[in-house]
C-alpha cells in the first residue's frame, strides 16, 4: 500500500477550507484513505469523513501519513502531496 | 445589583435591556426497538433531505445579512451531515441494531460531540458546539418541530444565552442586538464570531444564574474586561456611557482612515475602488471608503427573465447607483453572458464551450440592438455622473470600433432628440482573452482604458476550466505567463496615455499590492471589505520598492516562486 508523509504549513491547520479541499480531492479518486498524525499519534482516521479527520486536530507544523489502497492509491496520493504542497492555495 | 465576570470575546461596551434567549430545541430521545428498519432508514433519508435544504437556505441568508466567513459554518454543517462514517455508523444503528432512528442519531453525534469536547486545541475542542448543533436540528427534523423564535427580540437588546449556535444567532434581526452574553462558549465560539462581524460587544463563559436575572433588566456588557452587570447603580451606567463614546470614537477613527487616499512612502497616487453587482453593494462599497466603483456587474439586469428590461426600470436601477456613489466615478461593464446561461430572449443557447463561445461583446455582429439599448439607458442615466463604460471579452479589434460605432449613433439620435444625456463618459474595454492583453497597443488609440480581469485571464492564458476541481489548482494569476501579460497590458496602455485598472480577485490580496503598485497599476478594484486594508497596505510600500518586487517576479519561472516570494514579503 503506497504511503506518504507531508506537514501541512497551512495557518489554519487541517480544518475549515484546507479540510474541505482535502475531503474533496480524497472523493476525486477510488481509493480507500487512511490518515494518521504522527506528531500526537494519533489515526487512522477515513480521509473522506470530515468530522473523524477534524479529530485528528492537526495544527500548523504537524506531520500527517496518509495510506491509501485501492485503484487509484497512487493519483489520490499524488493529489493530495500537490494541495499541501501548494498549501492549499488553490483558491486563492 | 448582580455583576459577573466572563471572557471578552467581541470589543466595545453596550448597555441595554437584557433578552433571554431560550431556543427551540428537539425534545427527549428515547432508544426503542422498530420492527421496520428498512421504513425507519427511510424516514431519516427524508429528515437528512430537510435538514439540508434548511441549511442551504440559512447559508443564503447568512451570505446575504451577515458575510462569507460566517454562511461557511453552515456549509460545514451540511458536510458534518453528510459525513460518511456518522453516516455508516446511523445506517448501522438503525438497520443492523433495529434502532429508531432518533437514538441513532443521538448516540452517534453524541459520541462525536464528547470526543471533539476531549481534544486539547481550543479551536478543534469548539466543533463539539457545531456538532450538536447538526444533531439538534436533525432530531427537530425528525420530531417535526418548525425552527423558529420563541418570542421575537421586540427593542434592541442585550441578548442573554446558555449558548448561541449559527442557526440561533442568524435568526436575530442584527439591528436589534446591542451585545451577546453566555453561559458557555469561548473566545472562538460562533457567539464571538458574529459579534465581531455585527461590530457588537460579546462576553462568553459567563457563569450567570437564571434565576437571578429576568428579561429587560438593565444590563452592561463589557467587551474588554469581561465585566456584566445587571440592574448597575447610576453612576456606574454614566461610567460606561463615557467610556463607550471614548470607544466609539476611536472606531470613527479607523473608519476615517479608510477613507484616506492610497497613496505609497513616495507619494505614488493610486485608485482603490469596489466591485459590485448591485445597488446593496454600492452602499457597502461607499462604507468601506471605495473612492468609486471599478467593475459594476449588470448581468442582474437581463437573467431570469423572458424580455428585455424596459429602458425606465434600467435608468432607474443605474440612476440609484449612482446617486449612492455621488460623483465618484462608476465603471459599468456591459453585459457579459454566454452559453453556459439559457436565456432564450437574448439568443443564447447551450454550447459545447461556452467560456470560448458566443457571449459578452461577441454579440454585437448578431445583436446589436442589445448593446444599443443598454447604451441609451446609461447615457440617460449618466447626466451628472462620472460614467465609464467598459466592454467584456474582447479578443480584437474589430469588434471595439463596432461597439463604439454604436455608442456613437445611439449618443448622436439622443442629442437628435434634445434628450439630456451624460456628458461625461470614457469608453475602455477589459483584457481578459490573452489576445487583447498582446494588442493593447493597438486597442489603445480607440479607448480611453482598460481593466484587466485576472480571474478570466488566468483561464485563458493557462488553459484551465476554474470550475474543474481536478486542474483548478493550476489556475494561479500569479503564474508568470499571467504576469507578464499584465506587464505589457501596462506599459503599452501608458505609453498610449491611457490608465489601467485590474478588477479580478488578485486586486484585493495584500500579498500582489508591491508586484501590482511595481508594475504601475492605476486602479485597484476589488470587493468592498477588501478595500481598507489593501489600501494601509499601498502606504506602507513604496513605489520604487515595488518596482523592485515586481521585476523580481516576473523574472520567476513558476507560479509557486512567485507566492513564497511575495509571502516573505508580508510584514510578520
Amino acid at each position: 500500500m503506497p504511503e506518504i508523509s507531508l506537514t501541512i504549513q497551512h495557518d489554519a491547520g487541517l480544518h475549515a477550507r484546507p479540510l474541505a479541499q482535502f475531503v474533496k480531492t480524497v472523493k476525486l479518486y477510488n481509493a480507500d484513505v487512511q490518515v494518521y498524525n504522527i506528531s500526537t499519534g494519533k489515526g487512522p482516521a477515513n480521509g473522506a469523513s470530515p468530522v473523524k479527520l477534524m479529530l485528528l486536530s492537526v495544527t500548523k507544523g504537524q506531520t500527517i501519513r496518509i495510506v491509501s489502497e485501492g485503484p487509484d492509491s497512487q493519483q489520490v496520493l499524488d493529489a493530495l502531496e500537490r494541495l499541501i504542497q501548494n498549501n492549499f492555495s488553490s483558491e486563492e | 445589583m448582580r455583576r459577573y465576570q466572563g471572557i471578552p470575546a467581541s470589543p466595545g461596551i453596550g448597555y441595554g435591556p437584557a433578552w433571554i434567549y431560550h431556543p427551540v430545541k428537539a425534545g427527549a430521545v428515547s432508544m426503542e426497538r422498530v420492527n421496520d428498519p428498512q421504513a425507519e432508514w427511510m424516514r431519516l433519508n427524508a429528515a437528512m433531505n430537510l435538514a439540508r435544504r434548511q441549511l442551504l437556505a440559512l447559508e443564503e441568508k447568512t451570505l446575504k445579512d451577515i458575510g462569507e466567513a460566517e454562511a461557511a459554518i453552515f456549509q460545514a454543517h451540511r458536510e458534518f451531515l453528510d459525513d460518511v462514517e456518522m453516516m455508516n455508523d446511523i445506517k448501522n444503528a438503525i438497520l443492523c441494531r433495529n434502532l429508531n432512528a432518533e437514538a441513532a442519531v443521538k448516540t452517534t453525534f453524541d459520541e462525536a460531540a464528547a470526543a471533539f469536547a476531549e481534544l486539547d486545541d481550543p479551536y478543534f475542542k469548539a466543533r463539539a458546539q457545531d456538532i450538536k448543533d447538526v444533531a439538534d436540528r436533525l432530531l427537530r427534523c425528525l420530531q417535526g418541530k418548525e425552527e423558529g423564535l420563541t418570542e421575537a427580540l421586540s427593542q434592541p437588546s442585550i441578548i442573554i444565552a446558555d449558548d448561541l449556535t449559527p442557526s440561533d444567532t442568524v435568526q436575530f434581526d442584527k439591528t436589534k442586538i446591542l451585545g451577546l452574553c453566555t453561559a458557555k462558549g469561548g473566545p472562538t465560539s460562533h457567539t464571538a464570531i458574529l459579534a465581531r462581524s455585527l461590530g457588537v460587544p460579546a462576553v462568553v463563559s459567563v457563569a450567570f444564574d437564571y434565576n437571578e436575572i429576568e428579561n429587560d433588566t438593565l444590563t452592561i456588557l463589557d467587551g474588554e474586561n469581561g465585566e456584566v452587570v445587571f440592574g448597575p447603580a447610576l453612576d456606574e451606567l454614566e461610567t460606561a456611557k463615557e467610556k463607550r463614546r471614548l470607544w466609539e470614537a476611536e472606531r470613527q477613527a479607523l473608519l476615517s482612515a479608510k477613507n484616506q487616499p492610497a497613496a505609497t512612502l513616495d507619494g505614488h497616487r493610486v485608485e482603490v475602488v469596489a466591485n459590485i453587482g448591485g445597488i446593496e453593494d454600492a452602499e457597502k462599497a461607499v462604507e468601506m471608503g471605495a473612492e468609486g466603483v471599478g467593475l459594476f456587474r449588470t448581468e442582474f439586469l437581463y437573467l431570469d427573465r423572458t424580455e428585455l428590461l424596459n429602458l425606465d426600470e434600467q435608468i432607474f436601477i443605474y440612476k440609484k447607483v449612482m446617486d449612492i456613489l455621488d460623483g465618484r466615478p462608476l465603471v459599468v461593464r456591459t453585459l457579459d453572458i454566454g452559453g453556459d446561461k439559457s436565456v432564450p430572449y437574448l439568443g443564447l443557447k447551450e454550447e459545447a464551450n461556452p467560456f470560448l463561445g458566443w457571449r459578452g461583446i461577441r454579440m454585437i455582429w448578431e445583436r446589436p440592438d442589445i448593446l444599443a439599448n443598454q447604451f441609451e439607458a446609461l447615457l440617460l442615466a449618466g447626466v451628472n455622473a462620472d460614467l465609464r463604460i467598459m466592454l467584456p471579452m474582447v479578443s480584437g479589434v474589430q469588434e471595439v470600433k463596432r461597439a463604439r460605432e454604436i455608442f456613437d449613433e445611439v449618443r448622436s439620435r439622443l442629442t437628435a432628440q434634445g434628450k439630456a444625456i451624460a456628458s461625461k463618459v470614457q469608453f475602455g474595454i477589459m483584457i481578459e482573452v490573452p489576445s487583447a492583453a498582446l494588442l493593447t497597443g493597438h486597442l489603445a488609440p480607440i479607448v480611453d482604458f482598460f481593466s484587466i480581469g485576472t480571474n478570466d485571464l488566468t483561464q485563458y492564458t493557462l488553459a484551465v476550466d476554474r470550475t474543474n476541481d481536478r486542474v483548478a489548482a493550476l489556475a494561479s494569476p500569479y503564474n508568470p505567463a499571467v504576469l507578464k501579460l499584465i506587464a505589457i497590458t501596462i506599459e503599452e496602455a501608458h505609453k498610449n496615455g491611457k490608465w489601467v485598472g485590474l478588477c479580478g480577485e488578485l486586486a484585493g490580496e495584500k500579498m500582489a499590492v508591491p508586484l501590482l503598485l511595481g508594475m504601475g497599476l492605476d486602479e485597484f478594484s476589488m470587493a468592498a471589505p477588501n478595500i481598507p486594508g489593501v489600501k494601509q497596505t499601498i502606504r506602507q510600500w513604496s513605489l520604487a520598492r515595488a518596482k523592485e518586487v515586481a521585476q523580481q517576479a516576473l523574472s520567476m519561472g513558476s507560479h509557486i516562486e512567485v507566492i513564497n516570494y511575495l509571502k516573505s514579503l508580508l510584514p510578520n
